[in-house]
Parts: structure tokens; C-alpha cells; sequence
């Protein structure tokens, strides 16, 4: 018998939408399309700031238009698609043993949450809700 | 020792990620989401308040720290997601990717040294 | 006991006479407890002799019988008929080369398992005559899910990066020295890191996470990955900032 091994080719460019948990996956990738477009965005903010109260004044006419509520809208929920995948994974990236035992991953990620919700609440008193 | 460079690269992407995960999404709401909804009042971002508080050096630091820092774990994750979706031109991919987070780190920098 | 007949579809190659691998279907009388296993054996039984695949234990403990059933990586005698429809399509694992029908080469992987030395390296060689070492089940819990892993390559199969780069060293190898790393009788750790934190290392993972969630035995190479990440780069910065440090 000769041996001739088969290759099977590479599905290159659309081997992530073979199975729905590449397709999440490519989901939390792509989260950082706009996570880095948001920072640019507020980049772009800090430009007009320096640039004066005019320019500055049309820069927060932007963001109230319906296109900067749109990407802000979107770009708040894959912030938060990240927030929800970060926290989730920290158990696996950092189990913790405590008393010879496992700490429940539950815990761990509710102690992220919870420091999350201090964070948020300090920002928005800071920015001055 | 065959090792890489990469630890640099994944503290950093490791270190934006996790402020991002635990800032954004409150800066977000606050700064545009919530202005944009009429959720918070325009006066809290108006141009004398905001520069007023970008003034102390915590402020300046903690600014440049968020812009750098999620700038460049988007920056790395973009990197991977290009080769994932088939793009296999890793050095130009890397100075795309990486230069933009850098001119996006040196204009903040240089706006918040002038204000 | 019930009866129904299913159909299998099965990926042939035959290197002697095939230019690519193509699919044959078969009608089997199932019964309603079996696995793929069970109607591969009835295939290879009583419909076609020819059919090649590898399989052993038949209870989830050798690994042998890693496939691809309607899509995912499973062991074939993990998956029962039940949960799957009338027509069930079956491909050898993913990602390695075909030598045979549902037989894979999984010569890679053996090679790859080899370079992270898994084997326990001890500070000094002792006689057998000195006994064992003591381990407290402590120290054992502290490795012992990594150390479950049957190198049934159900993750390989699964893993995207694997597939796109095979130089990936890939998630069980990997699993494989974290298991030791974390053992406390063993002080091999950096002499694994020539081949754990070089670039086609853990570097070439991104997190995915689809082999942790198709291992039988719950050994989460993901999580093994992830945590050689930061346990490198924490090395990488002691070793820039306090060089006089031993490793």
C-alpha cells in the first residue's frame, strides 16, 4: 500500500462561519474595531478641545447627531460584549485557591463586576452626571 | 532561549484590555452616549468645564494611560483578527495597526501637555 | 430495545485509488443507546469490511477514536445517536493530514508533545532505592486536571490557529507542560520555555477557546494557555528588571 496522505485545504477567509462558537469568537474580535474607533473618536474630542470653544462646540454637535448617538450606541454595546468576555475568562487566566480549594469562578468574576460598578459610578460622578 | 518579544506586546494588550473592561463602557455613557441620549446635561462637557478638568496632572496622566493603553490592545487585537480573517501581511498589518495607535497616543499626549 | 435505521455519511479516501476524499452513505439498523461507534462497527461488520478508523477502549479513556460528527469533534464513543439527527456525517479529526478513510497522521502532535518534555524533571536524580516522592493532595490538586488529558486530539481538531498554522505547538502539548510545570517535584520549567514561550508557543494562540470546550475530560488547555501567558510575561519583566534573579 503506498502512503499518500490527503491535505485538506484551509477555508482561509471564511473558516470562522463553519461553527456559531467561531462566529462569537470573531464577534469579540471585531468588538475591538470600535473600541479602538471610540478611543480615536475621543482623541479626535481632545484635538477640537485644544483647537478652541468653536471647534470644540462643533465636535459636541457631532456626537448629539444621529450618527454619534448611533456609533456611540454601538460601540457601548461591544464595550460591553467586552467587558462581559474579559470578566468571564479572568477564572481561567487566574484560578485562585484558597483553604485547598478552587475558588468558584463565580465569585471571581462577580468580584470583577462589582469593582466594575464603582469604577462607572466613580467616572459618571467625575464627568459630572 | 527561542523566546519572543511578544511578552511586551501581550502586557500591554493585556493591560488595555483590562481597563477597557472596567472603564469603557462608563466613558462611553458618560461622555457621548449620555449627552447624545440628553441622558446628561451639555453642561457637564462644556468647553470651560472639561478643560478646567483636564488641568491636574491625575487627570492628564489618567487620560493618557486609558488612550494609550486601549489604544494599543485594539491596536494588537486588530493585528491577530487581520491574520484570522486571512491577511497574511503581518508587517504591514503591525505598522498599520501600531502606527495608528501611536499617532493617536503622541496628538493626545501633545494636546494634554498644551492645555 | 428499539430499532431505527440511520443514515451515515462517512468520509472514504483510499490513497491506492483515490485523487480526493469523497463521501459514502450508509443505512444501519441503530438501536436507541448506541454511539457513532456502535454504528461504525455495524458498518465495518456487516456493510463494508473496508472501512478503516481507529477506536480501543469504547468508554472515553484511549483517546483512540477522535472524529469530526455533523461538524464537531467528538470521541465516537462519547456520541450518542440520540443527539443527533437521522443523518449523521462523519469525518476523520480536523487539521491533521488523511492516511486512510477516517484515519488520521497524528505525527505532528507526537512530535510536538515530545519537545515540551513531558516528563517530570527533577533537581537531582534519585536512586530507586530511596523511595518515593511524597506528594500531598494539595500539591496534586494544584495540576491534576492538565494531567487528565488522553491526547485524543478532539482539540487540535477544533482549534482554528492549529489550522491556519500548523507550526502551532497546539493546546495538549502545551496543556501537557503547563500539567508538569505546575507539578512541585518537577523544576523543568525553563528548560520548557525554549519551546513553550517561543513564537509558534503559546503566542500563537488568541483565546479561542473551542478546545477547552470540546475536551472529554475537562482538561481546558485554553486555560493552561492562558496562564503560561502570564506566568512568562511576569518572567520576561523580572528577568528585565532584577537580572540577578535566578529563574
Amino acid at each position: 500500500m503506498t502512503r499518500r496522505p490527503y491535505i485538506r485545504p484551509v477555508r482561509r477567509y471564511s473558516w470562522w462561519l463553519s461553527q456559531p462558537r467561531y462566529v462569537r469568537y470573531m464577534l469579540r474580535e471585531v468588538s475591538a474595531v470600535f473600541i479602538g474607533s471610540y478611543t480615536l473618536m475621543l482623541i479626535v474630542g481632545l484635538l477640537r478641545l485644544s483647537q478652541g470653544p468653536a471647534a470644540y462646540e462643533s465636535f459636541l454637535n457631532a456626537v448629539q447627531s444621529t450618527a454619534g448617538v448611533t456609533l456611540s450606541l454601538i460601540s457601548f454595546i461591544f464595550a460591553l460584549y467586552h467587558s462581559v468576555t474579559w470578566f468571564g475568562v479572568t477564572p481561567k487566566a487566574m484560578p485562585l485557591r484558597m483553604g485547598g480549594k478552587a475558588v468558584p469562578p463565580a465569585i471571581i468574576v462577580g468580584a470583577h463586576w462589582l469593582v466594575w460598578a464603582i469604577a462607572s459610578l466613580l467616572i459618571l460622578l467625575w464627568v459630572g452626571v | 532561549m527561542a523566546s519572543s518579544n511578544k511578552p511586551v506586546v501581550w502586557a500591554l494588550f493585556a493591560a488595555g484590555g483590562t481597563l477597557a473592561a472596567f472603564v469603557l463602557p462608563a466613558i462611553i455613557f458618560s461622555l457621548t452616549l449620555g449627552v447624545g441620549l440628553g441622558w446628561i446635561p451639555l453642561e457637564s462637557l462644556s468647553y470651560e468645564r472639561t478643560v478646567a478638568g483636564l488641568q491636574s496632572p491625575f487627570a492628564k496622566l489618567a487620560v493618557i494611560a486609558v488612550v494609550v493603553l486601549i489604544l494599543w490592545h485594539a491596536a494588537h487585537r486588530l493585528r491577530i483578527t487581520a491574520h484570522d480573517l486571512g491577511v497574511y501581511a503581518d508587517g504591514l498589518v503591525m505598522l498599520i495597526c501600531y502606527g495608528i495607535a501611536a499617532l493617536g497616543s503622541i496628538a493626545a499626549f501633545i494636546v494634554l501637555l498644551g492645555l | 430495545m428499539r430499532q431505527a435505521f440511520r443514515q451515515l455519511e462517512v468520509l472514504r479516501y483510499d490513497p491506492d485509488t483515490d485523487s480526493a476524499p469523497h463521501f459514502q452513505t450508509y443505512e444501519v439498523p441503530c438501536q436507541d443507546d448506541w454511539v457513532v461507534l456502535d454504528a461504525i462497527n455495524y458498518v465495518k461488520e456487516n456493510l463494508d469490511r473496508t472501512l478503516s478508523y481507529r477506536w480501543s477502549c469504547h468508554m472515553a479513556v484511549c483517546g483512540s477514536c477522535g472524529l469530526v460528527v455533523n461538524g464537531e469533534s467528538v470521541l465516537a464513543c462519547h456520541a450518542f445517536l440520540r443527539d443527533y439527527p437521522e443523518k449523521i456525517r462523519v469525518e476523520p479529526l480536523g487539521n491533521f493530514p488523511i492516511e486512510r478513510d477516517l484515519v488520521v497522521m497524528i505525527d505532528d502532535f507526537v512530535e510536538k508533545l515530545r519537545t515540551v518534555k513531558p516528563y517530570i524533571v527533577s533537581k537531582k536524580e534519585r536512586a530507586i532505592e530511596f523511595g518515593e516522592t511524597l506528594q500531598s493532595p494539595e500539591k496534586l490538586a494544584a495540576y491534576k486536571q492538565y494531567a487528565d488529558c488522553i491526547n485524543c486530539l478532539l482539540c487540535y481538531s477544533a482549534c482554528p490557529q492549529y489550522g491556519l498554522n500548523d507550526n502551532f505547538v497546539g493546546p495538549a502539548a502545551l496543556a501537557l507542560a503547563h500539567r508538569y510545570n505546575l507539578d512541585s517535584r518537577d523544576v523543568g520549567r525553563s528548560a520548557r520555555a525554549d519551546v513553550v514561550a517561543s513564537n509558534p508557543g503559546i503566542w500563537e494562540c488568541s483565546f479561542v477557546g473551542a478546545c477547552s470546550e470540546v475536551c472529554p475530560k475537562n482538561v481546558d488547555p485554553a486555560a493552561s494557555i492562558q496562564q503560561m501567558k502570564i506566568a512568562i510575561t511576569a518572567d520576561y519583566f523580572m528577568r528585565l528588571l532584577m537580572p540577578w534573579r535566578k529563574p
